[in-house]
């Protein structure tokens, strides 16, 4: 009964979602299916907030490792949801002032470090080591040299080579992962859907 | 070449078209600036709905505006918008099933009403096979059951070769590592909901992951994006502690939930590599851009990284800043591949024949398309290739 109802539900949703895509008449089922996921994600949000709440206060009390940082977690865990509580989330009030002047820049922050990071990477995979690196070292010149005005400078023909370069090769290797990784999705799909994968449930027959 | 053998009567079988049909009725304008009108029965629907097409006399006077008219039940003609004095189309939505409904099209001059277009009529209905799909249905039911044959074959028993996939071998000396180490092993199954079937093998292999954390005795931390994904993981690792019979090990806090923002989400994660310092961490679902910030900053504390995912623009970062990646399919293999189960080694083995039947189409249609060029057969067989290949 513990491996039945779970394999039961997972099978009858599956086979709902397949029908869907395949029968118009039931679509309605799927889009029902749907909604109660959205439904189940956003009571979700609840039990996310209160383990939030949970494993800070719990660091806070037993004066876990780092646990200074915790204050400054459930401090600002309030302030957001006291603020919109109290004056709402218009444009203009403190909830959306301390969104736009605290979150949206540190979420850009966060974004660019990319750059640097694209950098460091890339010194990595650029070295010559072998001949496939020399060639992906090869490739990428050729492409960031296309991408700028100074490549056309150099000779004009070199920003239809990157175009080629993104075109033709990446594009190929792109949909070959893609091809595969649809033939790994339909497997894990029917190995979920047929109850074949339980690793998830405990792994037991 | 019995593989092949086995994947060509795949290609035979699937030389079956059907031919779309439906009727049409369609009202002649005589003098009206609308030539035509036609109304259908919307195709591929769940029902409710009609297509209504039409068509301008190219020398006609042309009007101030038309306007689309649908009459009601009780016999009064009521308009359901304007539309523009050139050819077109539009559906006409949440009507009953089964019920007719007739349209016309009025053209107005000044404010003065010309002539309307002659009536035409449809019923809607619900239909039970999308047409524009039923070579990928043929080819899904086909590429299903040579997956079940293989899960029967390894349940059988036969012996399957799978390769070698190094970022899998790599799990358990990854694991091992941590323990000797003394540091918790970090796990990330990227920061989709649980209805993304990446996110969903994450958790897989994330029971696998547990049992070896389990069995070694080393710390798992598993801080998530989305508090679905954050209980689908806390049972998931639960279960598998139960399993391997340490359920005492099992520390429910270590499984927490950090923030549905991206940005936050990677700031959040990049904070519990500096402080924590995981020895082994895992990357695997879906990512976008925080990819390559996570493999960065795990690299900088020195931890041994195996990612995976089947997104194709960070596959590449991946590999630039992990020491293993599973690429695309292999992610999906992966809770196979560990587990050593022959009826889940089986389904890999579908896998790949499938893709390899793949493989043939991919190459027969580029042949034919090339060839089609000067030879009109082989055009036909490039054509009905991209059909059944293709979703309407």
């Amino acid at each position: 009964m513990r491996l039945f109802v779970p394999l039961t539900i997972t099978f009858v949703a599956g086979i709902i979602m397949i029908l869907q895509f395949f029968v118009p008449a039931t679509q309605s089922m799927g889009e029902s299916l749907q909604e109660w996921y959205m439904i189940v994600a956003s009571f979700a949000i609840f039990i996310g907030a209160a383990n939030l709440l949970q494993v800070h206060v719990h660091r806070i009390r037993f004066k876990g490792r780092n646990w200074k940082y915790s204050p400054v977690t459930i401090t600002g865990f309030a302030a957001m949801i006291l603020t919109g509580l109290i004056f709402g989330i218009e444009q203009g009030k403190p909830f959306d002032f301390i969104f736009t002047q605290t979150m949206v820049p540190m979420g850009a922050t966060m974004f660019s470090l990319l750059a640097f990071f694209v950098a460091s990477a890339a010194f990595r995979a650029f070295r010559a080591s072998n001949w496939r690196a020399t060639l992906l070292l090869i490739s990428a010149f050729i492409v960031m040299l296309g991408r700028v005005p100074i490549g056309a400078m150099i000779w004009d023909r070199i920003p239809l080579i990157s175009e080629w370069i993104m075109k033709v090769p990446n594009l190929a290797g792109q949909r070959a992962v893609m091809i595969g990784a649809a033939m790994g999705m339909v497997a894990t799909s029917l190995r979920m859907i047929f109850g074949i994968e339980r690793s998830y449930l405990g792994g037991a027959d | 070449m019995r593989r092949i053998l086995f994947v060509l009567p795949l290609l035979v079988f699937t030389g079956v078209i059907f031919a779309q049909s439906g009727g049409i009725a369609s009202g002649d304008g005589g003098d009206c600036f609308i030539l035509s009108l036609t109304a259908e029965d919307a195709p591929n629907d769940a029902g409710g709905g009609i297509d209504i097409a039409w068509t301008v006399a190219p020398n006609g006077a042309e009007p101030d505006s038309i306007v689309l008219e649908r009459l009601d039940g009780d016999r009064v003609w009521s308009s359901i918008g304007t539309i523009l004095p050139v050819d077109g189309s539009r559906t006409d939505d949440e009507l009953i099933n089964g019920q007719e409904y007739t349209y016309r099209a009025v053209s107005f001059y000044g404010g003065i009403t010309g002539t309307p277009s002659a009536e035409t009529s449809a019923t809607p209905g619900k239909q039970w096979i999308h047409k524009g799909r039923i070579g990928m249905l043929i080819l899904l039911t086909l590429i299903s059951l040579v997956i079940f044959y293989y899960i029967e074959q390894g349940k059988r028993g036969k012996d399957l070769y799978i390769r070698r996939i190094a970022g899998l071998t790599a799990v358990e000396d990854a694991v091992g590592r941590a323990t000797e180490m003394g540091r918790p092993v970090l796990y990330i199954p990227g920061i989709m909901d649980m209805d993304d079937i990446q996110t969903i093998a994450s958790m897989v292999i994330l029971g696998r992951v547990a049992m070896k954390t389990a069995e070694y005795g080393s710390s798992l931390l598993v801080p998530t994006c989305r508090a679905v994904v954050m209980s689908v993981a806390q049972e998931t690792v639960k279960e598998s502690y139960l399993q391997m019979g340490r359920p005492d090990a099992y520390q429910k806090g270590n499984i927490n939930y950090i923030t549905d923002d991206q940005f936050g989400y990677a700031a959040g994660v990049d904070g519990i590599m500096i402080r924590q310092k995981p020895a082994a961490i895992f990357m695997l679902g879906t990512f976008y851009a925080e990819s390559l910030i996570l493999a960065e900053t795990g690299r900088s504390v020195g931890a041994i990284q195996i990612a995976g995912t089947a997104m194709p623009s960070q596959i590449p970062f991946f590999i630039a800043a992990c020491d293993y990646t599973l690429i695309g399919e292999e992610l999906f293999a992966a809770s196979a591949y560990l587990s050593k189960e022959p009826k889940l080694l089986g389904s890999l083995r579908g896998q790949d024949v499938a893709k390899l039947f793949f493989m043939i189409v991919i190459v027969i249609g580029v042949l034919a398309a090339t060839i089609g060029e000067a030879w009109g057969p082989a055009a036909r067989v490039a054509e009905f290739l991209k059909t059944i290949t293709s979703v309407g």
